[in-house]
């Protein structure tokens, strides 16, 4: 203390500047697990030296639920809602990669409409994953207006959800075989119109961040990682591809129908926040573009597998048909019994390789469901990715690998 | 035509390559469901990642995932998911372990490795040689035993609720208004193991009969 007044009091020695300071220590802080900008329940112990972040140890599994123990328990179709709760922001997603597992250990065949539907609803939550996405990353770095715009796309299309399904978020609508039933025409036509449409105000949003001063200022070369990096840190998705690898399990990997669509794979030059977020932002486009040719190619016909010892009879057939009674009936208390083996499904989702890792030992639950996450991999990079930079940019860095924590922590 | 799940390149002798090249490391070999799993020695794990790494181009360690089969000797599996970029082929890697032996950890070859490595260890105990942060990631702070082993109930142990009275979150043993409903639908002619009241002595009198 005396030191320091010497200091103040201008007493120090001029021979020896050093004496009279006061020891600097680095601050240590807790970002979250109740923050606005940790998308979630995230808490991270940051090492500070001033404002620059020295370390960052990310602690996650508040939100752990023993998801797949639970799965565990369940039937193979009672095991599907699950999924839609794993990333609340792409739920259609996650449940195509574990639909995948289950029709690849049956070989099961899925009718085309099946799959058309099933790839136009995939990419419908790709625009409405992004679109909260790039919302929650252009306010985490100060941005208001965008996110209100961007946020009545994602009401649209959360409408189209319900309209499909029932169900705004968790719709449960893939099924192994197919999806759980056919969409009205007119929701069909309406999303055709939709698609049309929504450019124009998604475009104006954009217009006011991409060429930001502002913006750019908070995410160029911030978080830049290499390709090499992005590679051994097992990045996936757009976080990947701002890293200018140009993978893309849609196109490298395609399931369903992917390899009858024409779409670009968007990739990053830099692969900074201001790529990701870019490569985002493009993508959007490539989803309606993928959309479109899936509204003006899908044929008639079945919507699901018409095997009834995996897919149940329709409401109508059983008023009409014993046998599809009993069908129904066992299909909905037993469920169906899948071969023994294992599968590794993975499939693109709105936020990278979404990965399944089925064990079947013959019987009706699954033995062992592995989930692979995205995040996982993206947020234990946060250290690295973080040092050096200042406190507020952890706000950029986060926003721009889109974490989710139901997803994180299953 | 089959099944639309994710079309990998051919495995058109990709099991036989890799057969050769890892040489006595390779235990078993499976090829199954469009997928290659190789089973390899414990202690040769590290050298078999760095060579699939460096001269087989599996770029990508996607998944590290453990299953629990309490019924054999070395009761976990440790599957590893590589993800090759420029083959795009995928490979899965196992090892077998028990409650006390560490595998060798990977952390080195990819740094990935390290959280899945600690959630493998959080939810079965599987200890990882050589990973220098082998801290528990996905449960509560303070957590004891490893929750996805089959012999860990479902639900759990402990419970938590806010308490008005202490004015803090409190930990009790698990109360259940109602008992885990789990049904048995193995049908009696695919070799259900069940259990009669009254019907134990069958078991002892045979017991008795083989001395």
């Amino acid at each position: 203390m005396s030191d320091y007044l010497d200091e103040v009091q201008g007493l120090t020695d001029v021979a020896d500047p050093t004496v009279g300071d006061t020891e600097i220590e680095n601050f240590t802080i807790n970002f979250g697990p109740q923050h606005p900008a940790a998308h979630g329940v995230l808490r991270m112990v940051m090492e500070l030296d001033g404002e620059i972040v020295e370390r960052v140890d990310p602690h996650v599994g508040l939100l752990h639920r023993g998801t797949e123990k639970l799965i565990e328990h369940k039937t193979y179709l009672q095991a599907l809602p699950y999924f839609d709760r794993l990333d609340y922001c792409s739920p259609l997603a996650q449940e195509y990669s574990y639909v995948l597992a289950i029709e690849k250990l049956l070989d099961l065949e899925v009718p085309e409409r099946g799959q058309y539907l099933r790839v136009l609803f995939a990419e419908l939550t790709r625009i409405c994953n992004h679109m909260l996405n790039i919302g929650a990353h252009v306010m985490d770095v100060g941005a208001m207006t965008p996110n209100l715009w961007v946020f009545e796309v994602r009401e649209q299309c959360l409408e189209f959800f319900e309209r499909a399904s029932g169900a705004r978020m968790h719709s449960a609508w893939f099924r192994p075989g197919g999806v759980h039933q056919d969409v009205p025409l007119k929701l069909l036509t309406d999303i055709a119109d939709w698609l049309d449409e929504f450019p124009k105000l998604f475009n104006d949003a954009m217009s006011l961040v991409v060429g930001n001063r502002i913006f750019k200022q908070r995410n160029v070369d911030i978080a830049t990682v290499s390709k090499d990096d992005a590679v051994r840190w097992g990045f996936s998705g757009p976080v990947l591809r701002g890293s200018g690898v140009a993978w893309d399990l849609r196109k490298s990997q395609p399931y369903d129908v992917y390899d009858r669509m024409d779409f670009e794979v968007p990739v990053g030059t830099k692969g900074d926040c201001y790529d990701r977020f870019m490569v985002r932002v493009e993508e959007v486009h490539q989803s309606a573009r993928i959309m479109r040719q899936c509204l003006n190619d899908m044929p008639d016909g079945p919507v699901a597998s018409t095997d009834r010892k995996v897919v149940p009879p329709k409401r109508g057939e059983m008023k009409q048909s014993m046998e599809a009674l009993i069908h129904h009936f066992k299909l909905y208390t037993e469920g169906f019994h899948v071969p023994a083996g294992e599968v590794y499904v993975a499939t693109e989702s709105p936020k990278g390789e979404f990965g399944v890792y089925l064990v079947s030992d013959g019987s009706n639950k699954p033995y062992r469901c592995k989930i692979r996450p995205t995040a996982f991999s993206h947020l234990q990079a946060m250290d690295f990715m973080t040092k050096g930079h200042m406190l507020p940019d952890a706000t950029a860095i986060l926003g721009a690998i889109d974490i989710v924590f139901g997803e994180c922590d299953r | 035509m089959g099944h639309s799940a994710p079309i990998i390149a051919s495995n058109e002798g990709v099991a036989d390559a890799l057969g050769k090249a890892l040489g006595a490391a390779v235990l078993d070999t499976v090829e199954a469901f469009g997928e290659i799993s190789i089973t390899v020695d414990r202690k040769k794990l590290a050298d078999v990642m760095e060579k699939l790494r460096s001269d087989h181009d599996y770029q990508q360690l996607v998944e590290i995932a453990g299953v629990d089969y309490p019924d054999r000797p070395e009761r976990f599996e440790v599957c590893y998911h590589l993800l090759s970029l420029t083959k795009n082929h995928r490979i899965r890697i196992k090892v077998t372990t028990d409650e006390d032996t560490p595998v060798p950890t990977v952390t080195h070859i990819w740094e990935v490795a390290g959280w899945l490595e600690r959630e493998v260890f959080d939810m079965y105990g599987v200890l990882f040689d050589g990973n220098k942060d082998l801290r528990r990631i996905l449960t509560d702070y303070g957590f004891q035993g490893h929750p996805f082993r089959k012999d860990f109930p479902l639900t759990g142990y402990q419970e938590l609720r806010y308490s008005e009275e202490a004015k803090r979150v409190v930990y009790e043993p698990v109360k259940l208004a109602q008992d885990f409903r789990s049904f048995d639908f193995m049908s009696p002619w695919e070799g259900a193991d069940y259990i009669l009241p009254g019907d134990e002595k069958v078991e002892g009198e045979d017991g008795e009969d083989a001395k």
